[in-house]
């Protein structure tokens, strides 16, 4: 199972793999932003949280129709279906290979773009902390909605109708506890929430994913 | 002496490379394509060091029989007996990484199907497909001919006994038929099984089984499932 991570990480570094294609599209979003709604520091910082939170979030669903489909296209999925690794586990390592593509990379350069957003310096630890504890989720989910997918020709945009509505409890939850934690307030109840959503989803939806994909195979 | 036994059966094993009495039995199996039966009744039996060529016409049901021997499907009724995990399947598609090179493409598949000693094992693989001068080439450079190639070198590298294979020499030249023929006999002659759909003759011996003997009866479905025989509603007189 290890192997299908290494691989699947070294894909997305090699040329035409996608790395970095989230991380842009994060990093244009967010610096769009204060164009759009104009030089207001104070404006800027409180609404810093929900906007840095949206971003990560749809820049998350931009690779998410690369897990299963490419795989899918090559033939690949049907000969790792018939391998010795469970489907629930090639599942759960194509979400955590997505994580670490992805989610991973989003929270690390997120502090670097809260400062175009005039967000407090005291929310940075605040940032990356629930970025950290969310993003996960935001994989996990996408590759049970690529799972869902993977056999329908252009099945990008059906895949972002369905996974949307499921990323509304993280993005609830991160973000509250982002806003809350830049106030300085107390955030404990929705970071134990958000954390709770991440597990939840890590050790529920490669097992649904799994058997989603043993019927998509048929 | 106890501990006689597993050692000796050990030892057998290295000289035959797969375990003695391997059988694939296949009896009364009905498999589905898109919900609908294409073949009932389908009966046979493999064993160790047999290989079996599936033939029939185009849509008669040769994939939808191998991807239901491989699991990838369930089937309508009927057994299929072999060993858990002894079965390599070959699609159409070869599953191989265009960003990948040749070598690190097997040693993928050499990982997850765990092969101890794998830098070894894929050596012999690139070498059996006469692959070697290709092996720090990325898959996307190389022709179908040679995708293929690379492709049935994996079989090498599953370590499984019965190879299920659906058109493998697609796109092959005719050195490279003889190669694989090659490989597939000296599979089968260390006591493996290899069951092909194929319409070419590979210049083996092989049993042949034509898949038209099997189809399925098209009103045997309508009544849902296929499970419910056709004379059950319009055969006797008694109904009327």
């Amino acid at each position: 199972m290890i192997a299908l991570l290494l691989r699947d990480l070294r894909l997305a570094v090699r040329a035409g793999g996608g790395f970095g294609l989230g991380l842009v599209f994060f990093l244009i979003v967010t610096v769009l932003v204060p164009f759009g709604v104009g030089p207001e520091g104070a404006l800027l910082a409180q609404i810093a949280p929900g906007i840095l939170w949206v971003a990560a979030l749809l820049a998350c669903l931009l690779s998410l129709d690369r897990i299963f489909a490419l795989d899918y296209e090559d033939g690949t999925i049907d000969l790792l279906a018939t391998s010795p690794l469970p489907l629930e586990g090639v599942a759960a390592m194509k979400g955590l290979a997505h994580w670490l593509t992805t989610g991973l990379p989003l929270t690390l350069v997120a502090p670097g773009l809260a400062v175009l957003l005039n967000m407090p310096a005291g929310a940075y630890s605040w940032l990356l902390l629930t970025l950290l504890i969310g993003t996960p989720a935001l994989s996990f989910i996408g590759t049970f909605g690529a799972a869902l997918t993977v056999g329908v020709k252009r099945g990008g945009l059906l895949l972002s109708l369905l996974v949307l509505p499921l990323y509304m409890p993280t993005l609830l939850f991160g973000a509250e506890a982002l806003r809350r934690g830049a106030e300085g307030a107390d955030n404990t109840v929705p970071l134990l929430m958000l954390a709770g959503i991440t597990l939840g989803t890590i050790g529920l939806l490669p097992f649904v994913a799994a058997q989603v994909l043993r019927i998509n195979l048929r | 002496m106890a501990g006689g036994g597993p050692i000796l059966c050990l030892f057998a094993c290295a000289a035959i490379r797969y375990a003695c009495a391997m059988e694939l039995k296949v009896s009364d199996l009905s498999c589905a394509r898109g919900g609908m039966p294409v073949l009932e009744g389908v009966d046979f039996t493999l064993s160790g060091g047999e290989m079996l060529l599936l033939r029939g016409p185009n849509g008669i049901g040769k994939t939808t029989l191998l991807r239901t021997l491989a699991g990838l499907q369930p089937a309508l009724g009927g057994t299929i007996i072999m060993p858990p995990e002894s079965l390599a399947y070959g699609a159409h598609a070869d599953g191989l990484k265009a960003m990948l090179t040749v070598r690190e493409n097997l040693a993928f598949w050499a990982r997850v199907h765990g092969v101890p000693d794998m830098e070894r094992e894929v050596v012999r693989a690139l070498d059996e497909f006469n692959l070697n001068d290709l092996a720090d080439r990325p898959a996307r450079s190389l022709s179908a001919g040679q995708k293929r190639r690379l492709g049935l070198a994996r079989l090498l590298l599953t370590g499984r006994p019965i190879w299920a294979l659906d058109e493998p020499t697609v796109s092959l030249d005719t050195e490279s038929v003889a190669l694989f023929a090659e490989t597939v006999r000296r599979h089968c002659a260390a006591g493996g099984m290899a069951i092909m759909a194929t319409h070419i003759g590979l210049g083996l011996e092989a049993r042949a089984l034509d898949l038209s003997a099997f189809r399925a009866d098209p009103d045997s479905c309508r009544a849902g499932g296929g499970s419910v025989p056709a004379d059950a509603f319009f055969g006797d007189e008694d109904l009327a």
